[in-house]
Order: structure tokens, then C-alpha cells, then sequence
């Protein structure tokens, strides 16, 4: 009998063993290995959405973090005002709501113009956020940050598990989608919006749902984020290179691929640990690793896993 | 079914469809046709949605539908069969065409079953059955134009509306493409097919409405427009006229530029198939061909701007792996359709960096001559170029290029969108240069009429090939009805 058809893809293929290999993870790795892939298992979350915005919508979005930081505070000073009072899990709802919220304001306006005005809509939007997070200092925690009174769990191996399950789950629904009929429409209008407004389909409308589910998710998962570290602050949630670092992930794991994104997140990530005994020069080898993918494999790892019989 | 009435379309300054009215029937195809820059994809853009008209009425179905988005327009039952799309690379052509096969609903989230059967038909019907599960980039161009066919049908369109159907298809090709849009017909569709020239849709269409900058010239059946006199001036223009020739370059003698066998694709589609043409010094040289039959296609090959197979040799060694930058040292220098001027740059400024690898005094020189070539440049040298009218601009293009002090110029289009009247002062000032220079120069034209005074020796091009070639007081006789 033949294997099921969505078995045969490779990107799933690749995204199973990955998350075979993640579950066997905590029979070896420390304590540092599993807090470390924590981190780049929620930075994955970022990728992936931000893969279904570019890599499907055909939006370039240079604000993820503007989606993360509003889920993310949200949460944070929710749960400083309020806790104990209200459940740390409804704080992290509340924080994708407010980036859905925020990303459909930011949206609507931003998508009526056209292609690289779009891209620099969402560079002000994440400017702007990191200013009011230092205007209002009192309520944010300013440039020192936001300490949150719950967190997760003490216990490195459940926050793995958690971060883990997380991402398993993002990732099979946001795969799920990008190869469901309206993925197919949402690549149509990205790549030909002229022509697929003549098929009949409302460009912005499909668009507009492709922001929103990239803004559910990455305000989820940096509600969730927030939880896990205790603390919330500008350089970790908001500032550019934070976006920068996940637009990177993205492109490098391999564009429309939304497995892919994860991929490159957990690669550069784990990168970054391998190199850091080499200091500054770290960060350098990274970029430059991920500057020469984009430039030779534009399709990214996953995209040289798969071969590259597609093009040409 | 469809009734446009007064249709005016504006972009800025520029008024690309006048008053247009025109109706089609159900079960009727009518053509629309035009020279390139006629407003006539303007027209079916306004229809579709995808512009929204400045003014007039575009009604289907009794319904007046200007100005509604496309999707709106398209669920009523308007369809558009493109010329290019670009099409999902990473999925199968099943996979295309059930693109165009669901709702428009966020609640899509499954594939369904009976989707999948209709893409199957449609993909039977319009001949990709074999095809289905091989993705786009490894298509033939045909295919890839039957897929954009399948889109459509999986609307199911009351009207259709095809975007130039025949360009870059074979002879073959184009019968069995005749097949399926006459299918349409035969179902009782409407069909409204753009077109460039009326020979090609001759067969096809029951009736023709020819454009012209912008308004209608002529309506009838096929035969009735190719014979009317307005249509038959716009195309071959009036009397062709030879302008006097003093002294006639020398007829033998080793050609200056020498093109053997170029072949360029544009992916799938051949845009040139096999031309061979030389111009000998001195010899001023035109191209004539509708547009899309590979004229600038061929001169980007010339100037090393597209990869192309066959050889190009310039007085006398091969121009291969010279970049496009040495070969406009080295001589040639193209002055391209789309004029390419620096907008905010004034008439001076973008001449002198025309002139920028010449001497002060040389620089001072060429300027000179070139506004007594072009007098009107010397009343607009502090003007910025984006504020020149059409023709001023394409002057300004001619003298940017001549300062590069070419010795074969290559005129692309010139003519491209401009009002008669200005033809004519571009044809007095081409007819000085020629007078006054031993400058070679090779022009591409649509217009024949204005190709025709100036030339020492024709060629005509179709469909990428050579069609014809010879003296241009044989042309009329020879070549002009295969032309039309």
C-alpha cells in the first residue's frame, strides 16, 4: 500500500524527523540545551508565521515584531497588574487577541498601498511600538524591562515540552493552511493579484486573513515567551534586529515552505550557540552563513534538501 | 451582453481610450483590434475592473458594472483569458487551474472532491490531460497559454475576454487555440478577442472594431475593416512616399553590422527565430513589423542585452562576451522605444551625460549641431525632460544617443504613441540627419510610412522570422497586404 499522499512531501518528512529528534531531546540534552531550544523553538513560531505573510501573501512584513512585542506586553502587564487574579492563560490569549487587533489596524491602512510601502508601513508600526514601550515607562518597564510575576514553569524540561508542543501544533495548522484551498488563493494573489482579482477572489480579503492568522500566532507564541523567561523588554520582543533575526530565519529555511521557516529558526539559533566562544566574530559568521544561502540557494535548506529539479 | 458606451479612460495627462462604444452579443466574438498604444487593452482592462474607467458606462447583462472591483465583475460572469500570468510554479497544473475553480470564501479549508473532477474536465477539454501533474515551469509555452484557457473555462463566463490569444504560438497552434475560444461561441458565450492586427482574428471574429490613439476608426466584419481606408492609413499609413536621396551609400562593400542566425527565447516562447540581416556603412536600414514580432527583441540582442544563439559580428569580429556596455563603446548605441530618459534631469543635463566621454570643446560642438538638428531642444534646454510633450521627448532621446556619437544607431519605435503631427517633425529632422551625416542608423518601425521615406533597404518581420526583404519602392507592391 502506498504511503498517504502528504507523507510523500518532503517538507513534511523533514518537519517529522525534526520533531522526532526534538522529542528525544530531553533524554540527553542539559538543562542549557533545553532552555536554548525553547527559545528558538517559540523564535520558530515567528518564522513560520511570518513564512505565511511573505512566503504565501507575497507581503513583505519588516514588522513581525511588532505583532510579538503587542502579544507580548500585553501579556506581561496584564499579568503585572492583575496577577493573581486572573489566570496567567488567559494573559497570553488576551496578548494574541491584542496582535490580532493591532495587526488588523495596521493591516487595513497598509494594505491598500502597494509594494514596498507595505514592507515600510510595518517598519514604522515596530518604531513606534518601541517608543511607547519607553514612553510609558511606568506601566512597560521601559528600556529595563518588564518582569512578570507568573512564569510557566520552574522546571526546564516542562517549558521545553510546552514550547515543543507549541510549536508542533502552530506549525501543523499553519502548514494545514498553506496547503488548503486558501493557501492556494493566497499564493495566487501574491504572486499575480491582478489575475486573481479577475478569478474572482478579493485580494485584500484573503490578505487580510493571511495577517491576521500571522498575527494570532506570533502573538501567541510571544505571550508565551514572556512566560517562559519572566520578563519582557524591547530588545528581546520589539527591536528591529529581533524581526531581522526571524525575516532571516525564514528566508534561510526556505521561503513558502512554512516548515522551513521553523527549520532555519532552530539552525540559527543553534548557529549562534555553536559560535559564541568565537565572541563578536559569532554574529558575523552567522550573518555571513545566512547571506550566502539567500545568495546561492534562494530557496533556502529545505529548499536543497528537495533538490533542484523544480526550477529551471 | 456586454454594451460599453462613451468610455474614456485617463491616466494623468494622457487619454488612452476616447468615447469608446462598442457591444457584443451572446454567441458572437468580436475583435478588437489596434496598433500597439491604441488604447484597446486599456478598454478591456476598463471591462474587467482591473482600471476603473474615467468615464462612461461598461454594462453586461443590463447591469452597469464601471468601476466595480474586479472580483465583483468577474463573479458576474466576466472572465479574462491572460497573455502572461505567472502562474504557481511549485504546484501542479491540476493544482492551477483548481485555483480559479474555488469560492471565494475563507472557509476553504478542505480540497473537495467534485473541485477535483471539474479541473480534471476542464484540463481534458482545452488538451493539458497529459500534463496535469508536471508543474508550470516545465511546460511548452502553448501549454502554459492552454492553462490560462483552463482558468478561464473553470469560471464559466457569460463573457470572455482574450488578451492577444495567438502571440508566439506556432501556425498549429494557433488552429487549435481557433478551436477553443470558437468552442465559447458555440456555447453561446461572448467572446471579446484584443488584438494588434486584424489578419490574424480575420477567421475567427464575426465582426471587428479597430482602434486607434485611443478612439474607433472602423467596425464591421473582418473583410469590412481590413478594406476601409482609415484602418488601411493607420497600418501602411497613405501614399508611401520615397523621400530624394542624394548620394546613395554604396551598395556592396563589407556590411558594418552582421547578424547570422539569432535566436532569442523568452523562457518558452521564441521571440526570434533565425534572423540573418547586415547593414552595410552608411546604409540606413529599417525593420518593420507589427508589434510583438521580435524587432526589439532582435536589437536588444544586437546590443547584448538579452542571451541569444547565432552570432552578431561588428565590422568585421564577433560581439559575443562583449558586455552591453563595451559594444555602446565599441559603436552601437540603441535609443530604445521606452526613450529611457533621466525624468528629473533637465534636456542639458540629460545630453550632456549623453557626452560624457567627450572633451569639453567636442561636447560644446555636438550640442551645437544637434540643436540645429532639433531647434525645439534649444528653446527647452533648462526644462526638465518629464515635462517635455511625447515627441519632444523622443528628440531628446535621438540627441542623448547621438551624443554618444554612435556609428550605427538604432532607432527603436520612435514613432511609438505619437500624434501625426509630430511624425513629421521627427521624419523632416531624421530626413536632415541623414543628409548631413554618413551616420548608419537601423530603425525599427510598426509604421511603415514613416520607415518607408528614409530607408536604403527594408526588411519585415513577423512572428520572429523575416518575412521579406528588399528595396523599399518594391514594398508596396511585394509586401503591404501581407502586412496588413
Amino acid at each position: 500500500m502506498a504511503p498517504p499522499s502528504w507523507l510523500r512531501s518532503r517538507p513534511v518528512v523533514a518537519g517529522l524527523v525534526i520533531l522526532a529528534l526534538g522529542a528525544c531531546v530531553p533524554l540527553v540534552g542539559s538543562g542549557y540545551v533545553l532552555g536554548l531550544l525553547t527559545v528558538a523553538f517559540y523564535t520558530a513560531v515567528f518564522a513560520m508565521a511570518w513564512d505565511l505573510l511573505f512566503g504565501f501573501a507575497g507581503e513583505v512584513n519588516f514588522g513581525p515584531t511588532f505583532l510579538i512585542g503587542l502579544g507580548a506586553y500585553t501579556a506581561g502587564i496584564l499579568d503585572a497588574r492583575l496577577a493573581p487574579n486572573v489566570s496567567l492563560w488567559l494573559c497570553v490569549l488576551a496578548g494574541a487577541a491584542a496582535a490580532v487587533i493591532g495587526g488588523v489596524v495596521l493591516a487595513l491602512p497598509a494594505l491598500r498601498v502597494r509594494g514596498p510601502y507595505f514592507g515600510l508601513t510595518t517598519l514604522v508600526a515596530v518604531l513606534m511600538l518601541q517608543n511607547m514601550v519607553v514612553v510609558f515607562a511606568d506601566l512597560t518597564g521601559g528600556e529595563i524591562g518588564l518582569s512578570v510575576p507568573d512564569v510557566m514553569s520552574v522546571s526546564a524540561t516542562a517549558n521545553y515540552w510546552i514550547a515543543f508542543g507549541f510549536m508542533a501544533v502552530s506549525g501543523a495548522i499553519l502548514y494545514g493552511l498553506s496547503r488548503s484551498p486558501i493557501g492556494l488563493v493566497l499564493q495566487a494573489s501574491g504572486q499575480d493579484p491582478v489575475q486573481a482579482g479577475a478569478l474572482g477572489f478579493n485580494v485584500t480579503k484573503h490578505k487580510l486573513f493571511a495577517f491576521v492568522v500571522s498575527a494570532f500566532f506570533s502573538g501567541l507564541a510571544g505571550a508565551l515567551m514572556v512566560f517562559y523567561m519572566g520578563t519582557a523588554s524591547v530588545g528581546t520582543f520589539v527591536d528591529i534586529s529581533v524581526g531581522v533575526q526571524i525575516i532571516v530565519a525564514a528566508v534561510l529555511g526556505g521561503r513558502r515552505t512554512v516548515i522551513g521557516a521553523a527549520i532555519g529558526a532552530v539552525f540559527l539559533i543553534a548557529m549562534g550557540e555553536a559560535l559564541r566562544p568565537l565572541g563578536e566574530l559569532a554574529t558575523l559568521i552567522v550573518s555571513l552563513l545566512a547571506l550566502l544561502v539567500v545568495l546561492f540557494f534562494p530557496d533556502g535548506i529545505l529548499g536543497m534538501l528537495q533538490g533542484r529539479s523544480r526550477r529551471d | 451582453m456586454l454594451e460599453v458606451e462613451q468610455l474614456t479612460k485617463r491616466f494623468g495627462g494622457l487619454v488612452a481610450v476616447k468615447n469608446l462604444g462598442f457591444s457584443v452579443r451572446g454567441g458572437e466574438i468580436l475583435g478588437l483590434i489596434g496598433p500597439n498604444g491604441s488604447g484597446k487593452s486599456t478598454a478591456m482592462r476598463c471591462v474587467m475592473g482591473v482600471d476603473a474607467p474615467t468615464a462612461g458606462a461598461v454594462r453586461f447583462e443590463g447591469r452597469d458594472i464601471a468601476g466595480l472591483p474586479s472580483h465583483k465583475v468577474s463573479r458576474l460572469g466576466v472572465g479574462l483569458v491572460f497573455q502572461h500570468s505567472r502562474p504557481l510554479n511549485r504546484q501542479t497544473v491540476l493544482e492551477n487551474i483548481k485555483v480559479a475553480l474555488i469560492p471565494d470564501r475563507l472557509g476553504m479549508l478542505l480540497h473537495s472532491a467534485e473541485i477535483d473532477d471539474r479541473a480534471r474536465a476542464i484540463a481534458e477539454r482545452v488538451g493539458l490531460g497529459a500534463v496535469l501533474d508536471r508543474k508550470p515551469p516545465t511546460l511548452a509555452f502553448a501549454d502554459l497559454r492552454r492553462m490560462e484557457l483552463a482558468k478561464a473555462i473553470a469560471q464559466h463566463p457569460k463573457l470572455v475576454l482574450v488578451d492577444e490569444p495567438f502571440a508566439g504560438l506556432t501556425a498549429t497552434e494557433v488552429a487549435a487555440f481557433s478551436e477553443l475560444i470558437a468552442e465559447f461561441r458555440a456555447e453561446g458565450r461572448a467572446v471579446l478577442l484584443v488584438d494588434h492586427n486584424v489578419k490574424s482574428v480575420a477567421a475567427l471574429v464575426d465582426r471587428a472594431v479597430a482602434m486607434y490613439l485611443g478612439e474607433k476608426i472602423a467596425e464591421g466584419t473582418a473583410a469590412e475593416v481590413m478594406r476601409d481606408e482609415t484602418v488601411r492609413r493607420v497600418y501602411l499609413g497613405g501614399a508611401l512616399v520615397r523621400a530624394a536621396r542624394d548620394a546613395a551609400p554604396a551598395a556592396h562593400g563589407a556590411p558594418l553590422l552582421e547578424v547570422r542566425d539569432v535566436e532569442v527565447r523568452y523562457g518558452k516562447a521564441l521571440a526570434v527565430q533565425g534572423v540573418s540581416l547586415h547593414v552595410r556603412e552608411g546604409e540606413f536600414v529599417a525593420l518593420v513589423g507589427l508589434n510583438g514580432a521580435g524587432k526589439t527583441t532582435l536589437f536588444n540582442a544586437i546590443s547584448g542585452l538579452v542571451r541569444h544563439s547565432g552570432e552578431v559580428r561588428w565590422a568585421g569580429a564577433p560581439l559575443a562576451g562583449l558586455t552591453p556596455a563595451a559594444i555602446a563603446r565599441g559603436g552601437i548605441v540603441q535609443c530604445p522605444e521606452t526613450r529611457e530618459l533621466f525624468g528629473d534631469m533637465t534636456v542639458r543635463e540629460n545630453l550632456e551625460l549623453g557626452g560624457h566621454r567627450l572633451e569639453p570643446t567636442a561636447l560644446a560642438e555636438r550640442l551645437d549641431w544637434l540643436f540645429d538638428l532639433f531647434p525645439i531642444l534649444r528653446e527647452r534646454t533648462g526644462q526638465v525632460a518629464r515635462t517635455l510633450s511625447g515627441g519632444e521627448q523622443q528628440m531628446l532621446a535621438i540627441a542623448r544617443a547621438l551624443m554618444m556619437e554612435p556609428r550605427l544607431l538604432i532607432l527603436d519605435e520612435p514613432t511609438l504613441g505619437l500624434a501625426p503631427v509630430i511624425l513629421e517633425t521627427l521624419s523632416n529632422a531624421l530626413h536632415r540627419l541623414r543628409g548631413s551625416t554618413r551616420l548608419t542608423v537601423l530603425l525599427g518601425e510598426q509604421n511603415v510610412t514613416f520607415a518607408l521615406p528614409h530607408a536604403d533597404r527594408l526588411y519585415v518581420i513577423d512572428h520572429g522570422r523575416l518575412a521579406w526583404e528588399g528595396e523599399p519602392d518594391r514594398f508596396e507592391t511585394e509586401a503591404a497586404d501581407a502586412y496588413l
